[in-house]
């Protein structure tokens, strides 16, 4: 009998960066994070808020719909008249008008990042490609799997080197435009600040992730949330998360690669916030969910359809009901309530 | 599968079974691979008249026996679209018509084509104009050109959401009336832009009175584009400054002009787009078969071959299979790859022509310029 080649193993390499997710330093506590599936069909917002026992005010953020910031009706409804809108968007373009040169940094910035961004996507292209190319062979099943485990090793370190050359541009900019000191960033901020004081939640609508990410980033809300209720979806949820991923499985130019945009404000710790699954995601495509399993490990990949709603903890769900969790084995399934026990066994 | 003309050719036919046989039935009629043209009148003979590379340009009709029915069964592979006319030949000549059972037709600057569309062939649903995508503008423009010495004309298109305060990607396109018109490209660009598949983006739709001239590597039309048009509509426009934000579009020849565009300009145009690009070259000797029309193409083509560079940062191309530019586009494409650009080349089993055309703006315009849609969640 031939004897098969043996190949040890080799684990994906954990590689820890500065950007990663550090559990031990979180700042952010709110009293309650819940993420929901997409709310403009299927509106979950009302019963969320009446279960958890919300009775005051809301802020909501809907600086992801740029300059559609104040079409904010269906959610003043959902929020039964009590919402209060931060007009996060509103609030940059009137700083950015009235502070040209900061308005050019950031501009700059901005394009200097779409640049990094085109870069590392060109790389990630071939990685997964050749990742696709190993798993199609033929080969010694120990040999595959060691060889797969390379690829995938390859892809973490590479969004992992592009989030830190990302949060290093970002540094740089801060160092030397001090964006929070700005007389205008520092007004506003302070009066949303008193705004959130009187609010006992915050609910954070979707729309253009970047975008919006950018504003929250500004206005450090995430040092803002304190103890309350944040209610978030679409955008609003991958926001804040450790990182924002994009993805679509099947966009119009053929079929896409998910990439790491940037680190979240690292409210929601350990997922990855997949929204609207339903038009973005292939989950019938085992080769698909594995790699982006994998990938993002050990974070949970979860996504989240119209009318699914998670709670989360720290780092683990503490009650889930229609979302799904991505599995490193390529399946996929409805992800479960933990309990910080349960992890640690 | 059996072509269902069968039954009327296995016995003996008559009118009344010719109307029984065409009664209840679309034609052209397509079963799995096979495609059936049928044409019912008095006649000396019916050719089917196309363009398909490869095969006869005419292939007649036969009569069904007794009848005054004609037909020809051709095998299609899935999803090809052929244009044809048929050509009916009396005692006293020929006339070359549209296909009168085939409702599918295809407008050209030359008239139209009836289509025939292979089984799982369906328009894409990106041509119809959508009543939730809001139109953009399109505004007549004329410009005194000193490279080409005189006036040029053509259209600007505006997205619907246009503001001073932003800053847009610019596409040019050659034959740009033709765009407009025969594949409905400002639809198409208002529901991609709708459905977020590309950016708001100003298009500028030039025409020229001479295309062949002025299409086929011609430094005056090159000047014009880069040194003129570019620099009157940057001064007037919003306009992204980086080449990764401006391209250059066309097909057949205006193919050949945006690609020998870029070539004289290598760091202006950052994105090219090139539909059957009528890239002719000759591996030895300067003599092509396509005629001295071709000859300046030629020449320009056999030069960049001989010293292939990178012109752009990416290229889509796409070709029909049923045209014999085929080969052509087949060949360049590892040569454009070779020097470091992105290259992505889209086959269609249709042909030269302007429905082919728009069916691949969707893939072609989404991957040069991606539009938001990676990053909108809600």
């Amino acid at each position: 009998m031939r004897k098969s080649t043996r190949v040890k193993v080799a684990p994906e390499v954990p590689t820890r960066r500065s950007t990663d997710p550090k559990p031990e330093t979180r700042r952010h506590a709110p009293k309650a994070l819940v993420l929901l599936g997409a709310q403009r069909f299927d509106p979950t917002l009302g019963a969320a808020m009446e279960e958890l026992g919300v009775k005051g005010k809301i802020a909501t953020i809907t600086a992801g719909w740029q300059e559609r910031e104040d079409d904010d009706e269906d959610l003043r409804e959902h929020c039964s008249g009590r919402a209060i809108n931060l007009r996060l968007h509103a609030r940059a373009e009137a700083i950015f008008a009235g502070d040209p040169v900061f308005n050019e940094a950031h501009r700059e910035r901005q394009a200097l990042l779409r640049h990094r961004q085109d870069f590392y996507r060109v790389r990630l292209e071939h990685l997964i490609d050749a990742e696709l190319v190993i798993k199609s062979r033929k080969a010694p099943a120990s040999l595959l799997e060691d060889e797969s485990n390379v690829s995938v090793s390859g892809i973490r370190e590479l969004d992992a080197l592009h989030l830190e050359r990302c949060a290093r541009d970002k540094r740089a900019f801060e160092e030397r435009w001090h964006p929070k000191d700005r007389p205008a960033v520092a007004r506003e901020r302070a009066e949303i600040a008193s705004i959130l004081d009187d609010c006992e939640a915050i609910a954070i609508a979707g729309g253009h992730v970047a975008s919006l990410l950018n504003r929250l980033t500004l206005f450090g809300i995430d040092d803002l949330v304190g103890d309350k209720v944040v209610f978030a979806w679409c955008a609003g949820a991958m926001a804040l998360a450790d990182r924002v991923v994009l993805f679509h499985d099947s966009p119009p130019q053929g079929p896409g690669a998910a990439e790491v945009l940037d680190t979240g404000l690292g409210i929601a710790r350990g997922i990855v916030v997949l929204p609207q699954p339903e038009m973005r995601l292939r989950t019938d495509d085992k080769v698909r969910v594995e790699l982006m399993a994998r990938r993002f490990s050990p974070a949970t990949c979860v996504a989240l359809p119209a009318r699914s709603r998670v709670t989360w903890g720290a780092g683990f769900p503490k009650s889930a009901h229609g979302a799904t969790e991505l599995r490193v084995d390529g399946t996929h399934g409805p992800i479960a309530a933990r309990s910080s026990e349960s992890l640690q066994s | 599968m059996t072509p269902s003309i069968r039954t009327l050719l296995d016995g003996p036919a008559d009118a009344q079974k010719v109307d029984e046989f065409l009664a209840n039935r679309s034609f052209p009629l397509v079963e799995g691979r096979s495609v059936t043209v049928v044409w019912r009148g008095e006649a000396e003979g019916v050719s089917l008249r196309h363009w398909i590379f490869g095969l006869e340009s005419s292939n007649a009709l036969a009569r069904v026996p007794n009848t005054d029915l004609w037909h020809l069964t051709l095998e299609l592979p899935p999803r090809s679209r052929v244009e044809y006319k048929l050509e009916v030949h009396h005692k006293n000549g020929s006339q070359w018509i549209e296909d009168p059972r085939n409702p599918n037709r295809a407008r050209d600057p030359f008239g139209a084509n009836s289509v025939m569309q292979g089984e799982g062939y369906e328009p894409p649903t990106f041509v119809h104009p959508d009543p939730e995508a809001r139109p953009g503008l399109l505004e007549p423009f004329k410009f005194k050109s000193r490279a080409l010495g005189g006036f040029r004309s053509g259209h600007i298109y505006l997205p619907a959401r246009f503001r001073r305060s932003r800053l847009y990607p610019l596409l040019v396109v050659h034959d740009g009336s033709d765009y407009i018109n025969y594949t409905g490209m400002k639809t198409i660009l208002d529901n991609l832009i709708h459905n977020l598949e590309i950016p708001d983006m100003i298009v500028a739709f030039t025409d020229s009175p001479d295309r062949l001239q002025e299409y086929a590597n011609h430094e005056g039309h090159a000047r014009f584009l880069t040194e003129e048009l570019l620099a009157d509509l940057t001064r007037r426009l919003p306009l992204l400054d980086r080449p990764q934000a401006r391209c250059l579009m066309g097909a057949s020849f205006g193919a050949v002009a945006a690609f020998s565009t870029a070539h004289r300009y290598p760091d202006v145009w950052g994105r090219l787009l090139l539909q059957s690009g009528s890239f002719a070259f000759t591996d030895i000797g300067k003599q092509n078969r396509r005629g001295p029309l071709f000859d300046k193409v030629v020449e320009f083509m056999n030069v960049y071959r001989e010293k292939p560079i990178a012109l752009s940062e990416r290229v889509f191309l796409t070709c029909g299979v049923y045209e014999s530019l085929i080969y052509e586009n087949r060949s360049l494409v590892p040569m454009l790859d070779a020097t470091g650009m992105q290259v992505r080349f889209v086959e269609s089993r249709d042909g030269h022509n302007w429905e082919n055309w728009r069916d691949r703006l969707r893939e072609g315009l989404s991957w040069l310029f991606p539009g938001p849609l990676m990053f909108i969640y809600e």
